[in-house]
């Protein structure tokens, strides 16, 4: 009867744990869940995916070898089937063998794991530069040859969303958490170089159809390069942690062909050309009141909140801040170089000069602050040139 | 082969233990009671650790957040990781040790006792601080364990306070080494010479070894993250001429040989269960004891493997590949003498045992996701995702956290004197068996998939995966409730009482004192011969 009672829970056991296998195994095909590292789109991600691949294969047969040995044995050499123990203690021709055999492998495993690595770290000759900055918590690029630059961050509905009190369901946003307001465009079957570099803490730019991630280290500029075969949508997100908002600092590659890249590029530029006409000329109060409430939102109200009444301890009210409610240009000074040993990030390089100069002037005029002056993005300018 | 009879009642009249509450726990030197405390104190911080583990399952069970905001979850990563890497797995195995060596050498007890007793008491205070920590303004440390700077420079006042108990962390670690090894070195009892000590001793030995060598470089590290906050030098701040990835290469020369510190008392354990319970004798003994030093020194060759992705130079990359993928080797030897010994033996499976099988399959499926990840060029893709956490949970949960189960029950009735209750053990086995791969399996796929490690919310593509893992954790922390019942009940409750033997195929000087044990295990050295000692390779 206990001998029926073992058979009938072992039994049990096995099937359950084959059960839960076969769900996790088979979940993603019914659920459209990826299992398996990406194949990407260049070719130092098909390299990532050969060799792990390979490696992957290797793993399984040993485990299965391995695993076989000591189930057959299992089986075989237990007390309840009277199984006499051997005393044997050792063998070292057995010592040898499985000590030579993982050798072997691991040599001729070393061959591609070599190739690999040399085929993905060393550059060919590039014809453009990307320079990354990662800020706390944003991506800065900028088209080195072309003068191009912009930040880019969590776009405002994954934003919105992913508050505790938000309300909004994860599954209602496209894209949650991965998409963003302007992303890098870059053009296919272009080799790119990237400088990789951080303004505050460690941050690592990954996006997995690249194929790698490297560090944003602040200090050092970190080289990367890659050639995107196919036009698309890539998606990644920083991989780093770099502090509270790590898990909201997404990256979206939109890779077009050569021509309609030009395009982009074009459009960027006189997009430069007229925002430095903008920042030349002088501003009125409902213009500077209305950009600076969308640069509050986007920027700013993820710390010092939506009502500008801040987040205790770490981040200070603005309402009736004395700061804010103080001279012009001490309160311009805290945000373009930011405040030492805070999450106060040094905004100068990171927005233009007329969001900088509009989001100041929202702030010393909304929630109750009435200072009734206009910050000017000259004024702004004039201050960063010194 | 019936040695104990004799031995304990020669023993007994010697057993005079302090008698007031006080004398017996605060003021102890006996290397019972203190591994005692060290379990105790170790079972408490696994369980405080696993409800911050709760807490993070809890909030990445459906993607937004619902229970706690980003900082309070970065909060939770870190405290779990230091909680369980120092507060649980390390003072589980110092009491295994305590309880274990002078018993298992022939000693009466550990050789250095009073610094024995202070080695635990600094523990509570330093674990009392940093859990504090959690209650002050700033918050606990919310940079990840590895304490990384410039981030963990942002942390406020209380940073100090995480410093100071890792200090005090180091000290008592430094101080059990010492005491570790001068007891191994000099209170053998003659005839345990050191080829003829048991695996567990060896390992211990070996660990306490790697112990003082990274312990004051982990001390340098985080001293130098305290002046850079507090006192403005600038060691890892670039914009003061320093190097935050120097930071990286110390805090992880110190970090690798750490990991290896939780595993090699596991591999030690193992070794003692197996052979016990195939009835046979470990196979291929001085192979282990050379590859638990094989592995101990590579340990310190391989750091550089957590940093693939900081911008090393080629040659540097392709060295710590090479070195990493070295130590598949020793590590299959071990596997493979685990294998040997099981191989025509006459096996039971007690609860120990079973424990010790799952340490190996489990362990190996770890073991061999490192040596995936030793692949810098796919490591580029896996570093920093649900990949490594996968891999690193798979090495330490049902790795050394099994093995510290398995030792538990293999010696509970010896320390205790009655048998625990094989029902619940077993209970307790299969569902935290089953349980640990729901919670951790599906973590591969979500790493490879891109989902990268410690964020507190994560796109609706990752949800399925998260979710099961988030049950199977659920119902693997409810699990262990069960172990501390087993426990308490052998203790309190159970009838049944132990001989001195406990297992039919236990060998080793352990086995040949009463259960339990006498308060001074041996006042008398015992005779060594092959009968009784657990490994005689060559005798034959």
């Amino acid at each position: 009867m206990k001998k029926q009672n073992t058979f009938i829970v072992a039994a049990a056991v096995t099937a359950a744990v084959i059960a839960a296998f076969w769900l996790l195994l088979a979940a993603p095909g019914y659920t459209g869940n990826e299992i398996n590292m990406t194949r990407g789109v260049t070719s130092q991600s098909m390299i990532a995916y050969q060799l792990h691949m390979v490696i992957l294969w290797i793993c399984v047969v040993i485990g299965i070898i391995v695993f076989s040995a000591m189930f057959i044995s299992i089986v075989l050499h237990r007390k309840s089937k009277g199984h006499q123990a051997s005393q044997f203690t050792h063998s070292t021709k057995a010592e040898i063998v499985w000590t030579i055999i993982p050798v072997i492998i691991l040599v001729v495993m070393a061959v591609p794991a070599t190739k690999a690595l040399v085929n993905m770290e060393v550059a060919p000759e590039t014809e453009m530069t990307i320079k990354i900055t990662g800020f706390q918590w944003r991506w800065k690029y900028e088209y080195v040859e072309d003068g191009v630059q912009f930040i880019s961050s969590l776009k405002s509905d994954s934003n919105a969303a992913r508050h505790r009190s938000s309300g909004t369901d994860p599954a209602a946003v496209e894209n949650y958490l991965l998409d963003v307001d302007k992303p890098l465009v870059l053009p296919a079957n272009t080799k790119i170089k990237f400088l990789i570099t951080a303004d505050d803490v460690i941050h690592s730019w990954w996006v997995p159809a690249l194929g790698w991630k490297r560090d944003a280290i602040p200090g050092f500029i970190n080289e990367a390069w890659t050639e995107v075969m196919e036009p698309g949508v890539y998606r990644g997100q920083c991989a780093e942690l770099c502090g509270r908002d790590h898990g909201f600092m997404p990256i979206v590659l939109q890779v077009l062909p050569k021509a309609e890249y030009q395009a982009w590029i074009q459009q960027q530029r006189q997009g430069m050309a007229h925002e430095q006409a903008e920042t030349e000329r002088l501003w009125d109060r409902d213009e500077l009141m209305e950009l600076g409430e969308e640069v509050y939102a986007a920027q700013c109200a993820t710390c010092h909140q939506a009502d500008g009444r801040g987040l205790a301890p770490a981040f200070p009210a603005l309402a009736g801040s004395q700061v804010v409610n103080g001279p012009a240009d001490e309160n311009i000074e805290v945000v373009l170089h930011g405040r030492k040993d805070t999450a106060m990030p040094a905004w100068e390089a990171m927005l233009s000069d007329s969001d900088i100069a509009a989001a100041l002037t929202y702030t010393r005029n909304a929630f109750g602050n009435e200072t009734g002056d206009l910050v000017q993005p000259q004024t702004i300018t004039r201050i960063k040139n010194g | 082969m019936n040695h104990e009879s004799h031995e304990l009642a020669h023993d007994d009249h010697h057993d005079h233990k302090p008698s007031g509450f006080l004398d017996r726990w605060l003021y102890t030197t006996n290397h019972k009671d203190i591994g005692t405390l060290y379990l105790v104190f170790s079972l408490l911080m696994f369980f405080i650790g696993g409800s911050m583990a709760m807490v993070i399952r809890a909030e990445l069970f459906m993607p937004g957040l619902q229970l706690v905001n980003p900082e309070f979850f970065n909060q939770m990563t870190t405290m779990h990781a230091l909680i369980m890497v120092f507060g649980a797995v390390m003072p589980a195995w110092v009491g295994f040790a305590n309880w274990m060596i002078p018993m298992m050498i022939g000693a009466p007890d550990m050789a250095l006792p009073r610094m024995n007793n202070w080695s635990f008491w600094i523990l509570p205070f330093a674990f009392t601080m940093l859990l504090s920590t959690l209650f002050m303004d700033s918050g606990g440390p919310a940079a990840g364990w590895t304490l990384y700077p410039p981030l963990s420079l942002q942390g406020g006042q209380s940073f100090a306070f995480v410093v100071f108990a890792v200090h005090m962390m180091g000290i008592s670690s430094i101080m059990g080494s010492i005491n570790v090894i001068a007891t191994i070195l000099n209170m053998r009892a003659p005839g345990m010479t050191l080829l003829k000590m048991p695996l567990f001793v060896w390992t211990w030995l070996i660990t306490a070894f790697l112990l003082i060598a990274v312990m004051p470089v982990l001390a340098g590290a985080v001293t130098m993250l305290l002046t850079d906050h507090f006192f403005g030098t600038s060691f890892f701040n670039a914009a003061g001429g320093g190097d935050p990835v120097m930071f990286q290469h110390i805090f992880w020369f110190f970090g690798h040989p750490e990991v290896y510190i939780m595993i090699l008392p596991a591999f030690g354990v193992v070794s003692e269960i197996i052979p016990t319970f195939s009835r046979k004798p470990l196979f291929g003994y001085t192979a282990m004891v050379y590859a638990t030093a094989s592995i101990a020194f590579l340990s310190f060759i391989v750091w550089a493997h957590h940093m693939f992705t900081v911008g090393m130079p080629l040659t540097g990359e392709l060295f710590f590949m090479y070195a990493t993928m070295l130590i598949a080797v020793p590590t299959g030897v071990k596997v493979f003498n685990w294998v040997s010994t099981m191989w025509k033996g006459s096996m039971t499976f007690e609860t120990p045992m079973l424990f010790a099988i799952a340490f190996v399959v489990l362990f190996t499926i770890g073991g061999l996701s490192g040596l995936m990840l030793a692949m810098a060029a796919s490591d580029l893709q896996y570093h920093d995702t649900y990949f490594v956490v996968a891999h690193f949970h798979y090495v330490l949960v049902p790795g050394s956290i099994f093995a510290l189960m398995a030792g538990a029950y293999y010696w509970l009735p010896k320390w205790t004197g009655h048998m625990y209750s094989e029902k619940w053990g077993k209970i307790h086995f299969w569902i935290s068996a089953i349980s640990v791969n729901i919670l951790f399996f599906p973590q591969h796929y979500l790493g490879l998939a891109g989902m990268p490690r410690r964020i507190p919310d994560y796109s609706t593509q990752f949800a399925d995966f998260n979710m099961i893992s988030s049950i199977g954790g659920f119902i693997f922390g409810a699990s262990q409730l069960i172990f501390v019942g087993v426990i308490v009940h052998c203790v309190f409750k159970s009838r049944q009482t132990a001989s001195g033997r406990v297992w039919e195929g236990a060998k080793g000087l352990e086995w040949t004192l009463s259960s339990p044990p006498p308060y001074h295990s041996f006042n008398t050295p015992p005779v060594i011969d092959s009968t009784t000692i657990a490994h005689v390779e060559g005798a034959h």
